[in-house]
């Protein structure tokens, strides 16, 4: 019988910091579900960091309460919290040999010589890299390291498995192998992941729960494509992918369908939310979800979203091209479309239409 | 014929003061090979005799006893102190930090002379009588900055994600300390040791303030000695403390790389 899964393993309640004088992160409140990976993404000092090392003891919390497993833990030391912990930078311990850096934590619990070794073999093997004991850590690759890093980590059988920029320090094509191995044991194991990183991509693609902080501050918190497609604000939906913004205001609603009145003067169709006319909005458009054709093969001049330019510069990235589009009235668009046939040259004429249902609109800030 | 560059010039320059440097001692090594009572070049002969005398100089042989036990003595309670103060400094936030450390440091800035006679006249005003405790309190004090400064930049160098690491594995601070801190601080532990030492060891005018009689050292033997007479035993004391001083540091730089090579 399925055992029914805790949603909030962890929670945070009104946990703040602030070192001295400087707000470090705002009150938040936040619940990790058991067994999910969780990610904590934003820029550098933005506070998931702090966040996470309030979990893991190393920082104390301002105010505010932390749980694991209904246990407030804020007074619990740190070596008692039973949590795993990745560093950026592996910090295998560099005089141990390999079997000493795994067995580490185990020799703290009360288990048998043998039994160790049987549960050190077995973490190496499920981080394929068996039998490497008796090597140095130096001995071993970054990549390889940190995977030793995960064994150490996975091996005590964490409550908690926390993870801080994991990926950072590794070359960008081992980064992609080390995140399919994260992503995998962390499946298999179904412990409890809280994942910090700056990487939208590391976010997108492994997290069952994406919280995008800014400022010390949670922006929003959901699945990766609710993160994605309907960002709360303009910081979202700006750190995460390519997109367009463009203020305007409501001029008359239609159901669920909002015609706009942009600052260039052009008119524009969006959806969803719930608007009034006059309200200040700000129109929000991936790069991805322009469509670009030609301008003389573009048929009828009265379609929706449809505006005119020219292509202002493009860079070729292989798959795709980015397009800086400049529209007759000086509006630049970021444009990326797949290379179907030949892109685009600069200076070419071209016709860029914005399908209105992924024209998402934001209220105006400030 | 090539007009000799600048380079060669800098090459002769640095020759020349190496020879300045080392001439003495070279000179004292030799002479204390010298079978004569008056030492001079060249020499005629070839001798141990000043050592076979040196053996039997029971003196000497106390002093020495004597040096080697303060210099042990300072060097373990040098770095047993030392150790845990750097910890502060460098792991931990405190008031008065700056102040605390500029403070310990500072035997190095003052001159031996005040420093000794400044524990000589606190020692006086507790009423104490002059002993080995205190002569063992006051090269504590000289070594200290050493083993500070030795420690506190190796510290410096120890990613604090070790600690870190093994804390949330389920290492309390203490044994964190033991099996993570600690041994990748041998090095500078053991480079702390032989600073002090070796400073302990050689130490002449503060010594020479705080010695009793009994326990006199080494250098403040020699210091005496040649009050009265000049001994070619000196020179063949002289050579021996050379062989020490020199050896102890190489053979120490040596272990503490095959330590290094071990770990990596």
């Amino acid at each position: 019988m399925e055992k029914e899964k805790d949603p909030g393993l962890v929670q945070f309640r009104g946990v703040m910091k602030k070192f001295g004088d400087v707000l470090a992160v705002e009150k938040t409140d936040l619940d990790i579900p058991e067994g999910s990976l969780v990610t904590l993404l934003g820029p550098s000092g933005c506070g998931k960091t702090t966040l996470l090392r309030m979990v893991a003891g190393l920082e104390t919390p301002t105010e505010g309460d932390i749980y694991i497993k209904g246990n407030r833990i804020n007074d619990v030391p740190i070596h008692k919290r039973n949590l795993g912990m990745i560093f950026q930078n592996y910090a295998l311990f560099p005089h141990k040999t390999i079997f000493d850096n795994v067995a580490f934590g185990l020799k703290y619990r009360n288990i048998p010589k043998d039994k160790i070794k049987e549960k050190v073999s077995r973490a190496l093997e499920m981080v394929r890299l068996p039998g490497v004991e008796n090597r140095m850590p130096s001995q071993l690759s970054g990549g390889q390291q940190q995977r030793i890093a995960l064994a150490r980590a996975i091996v005590i059988e964490p409550d908690v498995l926390l993870m801080d920029e994991p990926l950072s320090a590794l070359d960008e094509n081992l980064r992609e192998e080390m995140r399919l191995e994260i992503d995998n044991i962390q499946r298999m194991l179904g412990v409890t992941s809280i994942f910090v990183t700056h990487d939208q991509r590391e976010a997108l693609s492994m997290s069952d729960k994406i919280v995008v902080m800014e400022g010390g501050k949670k922006q929003q918190e959901g699945g990766p494509e609710e993160v994605y497609n309907n960002p709360a604000n303009h910081f979202v939906a700006d750190f995460l992918g390519h997109s367009n913004f463009v203020d305007g205001v409501i001029q008359s609603r239609d159901g669920d369908s909002y015609r706009v009145k942009l600052e260039d003067g052009n008119e524009l169709m969006a959806e969803g939310g719930d608007w009034r006319e006059g309200d200040a909005v700000e129109v929000v458009v991936r790069a991805q979800k322009l469509d670009i054709v030609p301008r003389d093969s573009h048929q009828t001049d009265d379609a929706v979203n449809c505006f005119f330019g020219k292509i202002k510069e493009r860079s070729y990235m292989g798959g795709e091209v980015s397009y800086f589009v400049e529209l007759e009235n000086g509006t630049v668009l970021h444009v990326i479309g797949i290379v179907k046939t030949k892109p685009f040259r600069r200076g070419d004429p071209v016709a860029v239409t914005a399908p209105p249902r992924h024209c998402k609109l934001l209220r105006k800030e400030g | 014929m090539k007009r000799p560059s600048g380079w060669s010039l800098i090459k002769i320059y640095t020759l020349l003061i190496y020879v300045w440097m080392f001439t003495p001692i070279v000179a004292v090594v030799l002479l204390s090979f010298n079978p004569q009572q008056f030492g001079s070049f060249p020499m005629e002969g070839f001798s141990f005799r000043w050592y076979v005398k040196l053996a039997g100089n029971a003196t000497i042989l106390g002093a020495f006893k004597n040096s080697l036990v303060l210099g042990s003595l300072t060097a373990v309670m040098a770095t047993a102190i030392g150790i845990p103060a750097a910890m502060a400094f460098v792991r931990y936030d405190f008031r008065g930090k700056e102040t605390l450390n500029t403070l310990l440091l500072s035997p190095i800035m003052i001159p031996e002379v005040v420093l000794g006679v400044a524990l000589l006249i606190f020692i006086r005003w507790l009423q104490q009588p002059k002993s080995f405790a205190l002569l063992l309190i006051g090269h504590v004090v000289l070594t200290l900055p050493y083993v500070l400064l030795v420690v506190q930049a190796r510290l410096v160098g120890i990613k604090r994600e070790y600690e870190e690491a093994a804390q949330t594995l389920g290492a309390s601070p203490f044994q964190t300390f033991w099996s993570v801190t600690f041994p990748l601080l041998a090095p500078a532990i053991f480079a702390g040791m032989l600073f002090s030492f070796t400073i302990s060891f050689d130490d002449v005018t503060a010594t020479l303030f705080w010695a009793t009689a009994q326990n006199q050292t080494v250098p403040v033997k020699i210091f005496g000695m040649l009050r009265n007479s000049i001994s070619p035993e000196i020179n063949a004391l002289g050579a021996v403390m050379i062989l020490l001083t020199v050896s102890l540091p190489l053979a120490a730089g040596y272990v503490s790389r095959r330590f290094a090579r071990g770990s990596g």
